[in-house]
């Protein structure tokens, strides 16, 4: 593989959903570039469909349009089989560790899964197996007799280092991670983080971190790319995003954010209403209406995603010209 | 300032089949009035079941209160009988849930919603309650026309903001704000927060408002409590307690949040779990995750220290150490 090329490419990725009211337009026009070893963060607020976008990336959702290539080939024109292959190096760790795991396997199965569906292991061989999952379980700082225990035994962090030590199983290149610290306390958060960084560095894995926590996409990513219905508004590297918020929606995102820090009062840009429908979603700009500088342009055309500064990307006709 | 509430040496426990659950083991808390007073813990701390215990909502089995006070005004409502804690609840202290999907009746109107809690305290004909009903919405900011909806046509801020009006219908003095803002995205919750604080000036309340967000109370708490394994283990002022905090929990507790004006190598996690409420440990319930901890942690509770200027902590630590005063 050649060392330039992005591990993961989306092109113009779009994921509809009928319903009796209308198009759900769930995600619209995606277009990212991923590269080995790196985290691209997402954010957005509920119903962005920042976690629908990650399915759609691994085709756990069926694609509507556009493209997905990883290591050059493309996910989305592959068959069953070569899906099989593929999933391989693709893993996913889901939000919920009480819904995303199944209470009848003991953490040795459900983490053994994986290897026995890619045919990597031998599922009569008990002490090959143990020995794997003895090794996973330790990657992921479970202790080993842990190995029998059933999800219900176990509190939300442990669960979520089964999910964790699942995805990493097959020893995959990349893994989407949807939320996978939302479910748990702060203290157990930054625990987990901080595997989940560690064996990034072991594996040299790549992430694509959804998340609603600003703070934390802010500690996690490279790059950070922010949703509104659908549609990516921002993406720049993470401490840039911080720096310089370009677009309205990030600016108000950001000054949304309670500091931990009773001298500052924060400086809150109010926002009016609340997330408009994405069924049949307006052809302009999908954030004018509660945007504070919207003008009449902003909802004649589609805004294109322009390219402010070198690999700072906006779509706002207005931004550069508003105050930072 | 006068104190309004004043929880002393609460206990209670749940008693299942399983074991005892020390959810709540003599906690001591007090509420200025007019104060936001924040109480921040973890999951299984006993934030809710304390929140329950004053509002009188312990289910009972399996719950039991053990013993324990918890002045109102001058009255003990443990002592209370069920009639007089109907007339206290939502009529003095009302309480907002957590989660605003399931806190209200998905089969009727958010306007009769409303004009319920005002017609269980207040003897008005119903029309006179719906129009206050509407009065409440507009004070959320909801506009009037829409009490006749459903709960269902409404967004999970908006459904927060029903229940906020719910609530307040009978103008409480203290509204316990059990994570108001949990479920709610970020723009969404500092509309909440923004709303709920301004309400709380006008209608002269007091809260108590219940959350894990540090965020969250620095920037809406006048006064802040930390609880752990079911009691209080450290609590000040907010200047206080985010400049200087003692108890190596809530050093932990403040360490593990990724900030945003800082950039870290990697986070301190707090190690270790939350101890089991069926087997909390016997001496300092933080002994097995404190870096400090020595033989007299492990065998001995400490008590809460009083260090002056309301900063108190539950350490042995600083028994022995000076704390200079905090500016």
């Amino acid at each position: 593989m050649n060392e330039n090329q992005p591990l993961l490419q989306v092109q113009n990725l779009k994921k509809y959903f009928q319903t009796p009211s209308g198009t759900l337009h769930a995600v619209d026009d995606v277009t990212f570039d991923l590269y080995t070893g790196k985290t691209l963060g997402v954010v957005g607020e509920s119903g962005c469909g920042k976690s629908t976008m990650g399915r759609a990336i691994l085709r756990l959702q069926e694609p509507t349009a556009g493209k997905v290539l990883f290591d050059g080939v493309d996910v989305t024109a592959c068959d069953k089989r070569e899906l099989k292959k593929l999933r391989e190096q693709m893993q996913i760790i889901f939000q919920d560790p009480f819904a995303s795991i199944n209470p009848r396997m003991t953490v040795s199965q459900t983490i053994m899964e994986p290897l026995i569906i890619q045919n990597k292991i031998d599922k009569h061989d008990r002490t090959g197996l143990e020995k794997k999952a003895l090794e996973i379980m330790d990657l992921v700082g479970l202790a080993p007799r842990l190995v029998n225990s059933y999800p219900h035994e176990l509190d939300g962090g442990r669960r979520q280092r089964i999910g964790i030590g699942r995805a990493l199983a097959l020893n995959p290149k990349f893994i989407v991670c949807d939320e996978p610290v939302s479910a748990l306390d702060v203290s157990i958060q930054a625990q987990i983080l901080n595997l989940m960084q560690d064996v990034q560095k072991q594996m040299g894995l790549t992430y694509l971190f959804i998340t609603h926590d600003l703070s934390v996409v802010k500690h996690f990513s490279d790059e950070i790319l922010v949703m509104y219905l659908g549609q990516m508004v921002e993406k720049c590297g993470a401490k840039q995003l911080f720096a310089k918020p370009m677009h309205p929606y990030t600016q108000a995102l950001l000054s949304a954010i309670p500091v931990p820090d009773p001298h500052v009062r924060m400086q809150k840009i109010p926002l009016k209403g609340e997330l408009s429908s994405p069924i049949n979603p307006p052809v302009g700009c999908r954030f004018a209406k509660r945007c504070p500088y919207a003008c009449e342009a902003c909802s004649e055309a589609a805004v294109p995603l322009r390219e402010l500064e070198p690999g700072h990307f906006v779509a706002c006709i207005k931004a550069g010209e508003l105050p930072v | 300032m006068n104190t309004i509430l004043d929880v002393k040496d609460l206990v209670i426990h749940y008693e299942t089949d399983d074991g005892c659950v020390y959810a709540v083991n003599g906690l001591d808390l007090d509420l200025q009035e007019g104060e936001t007073l924040g109480l921040v813990g973890e999951t299984g701390a006993g934030k809710t079941t304390l929140a329950r215990g004053i509002m009188g909502l312990v289910p009972d089995p399996p719950g039991r209160i053990r013993g324990g006070e918890i002045i109102y005004r001058g009255t003990d409502l443990l002592q209370c009988s069920n009639a007089e804690m109907r007339k206290v609840r939502g009529r003095k202290i009302a309480m907002i849930f957590q989660d605003p999907m399931t806190s209200l009746n998905p089969v009727t109107n958010v306007g009769l919603q409303i004009a319920e809690a005002i017609q269980s305290h207040e003897k008005l004909s119903r029309k006179a309650a719906m129009q206050k009903a509407c009065q409440m919405l507009e004070q959320v900011g909801i506009p009037a026309e829409r009490a006749g909806e459903y709960p269902h046509q409404f967004s999970g801020g908006m459904k927060q903001r029903v229940v906020i009006a719910i609530a307040l219908a009978c103008n409480p003095d203290i509204l316990i704000a059990d994570e108001p803002t949990t479920a709610l995205d970020v723009t969404i919750q500092a509309q909440v927060l923004d709303m709920l604080r301004e309400l709380r000036e006008t209608y002269h309340m007091s809260m108590l408002l219940i959350t894990h967000d540090l965020g969250v109370v620095a920037q809406t708490c006048d006064r802040v409590a930390v609880i752990y394994g079911g009691e209080i283990v450290e609590s000040a002022d907010v200047y206080t307690l985010f400049d200087q905090h003692l108890h190596p929990y809530t050093q932990g507790l403040l360490d593990s949040i990724p900030k945003l004006n800082e950039d870290v190598e990697r986070l301190k996690p707090i190690e270790g779990m939350m101890p089991d409420p069926t087997q909390l440990p016997e001496g300092c319930r933080f002994c097995s995750r404190c870096a400090y901890a020595d033989e007299r942690c492990r065998t001995e509770h400490p008590n809460m220290l009083d260090l002056g200027n309301g900063h108190k902590v539950r350490c042995f630590r600083y028994e022995t150490q000076e704390v200079e005063p905090h500016e």
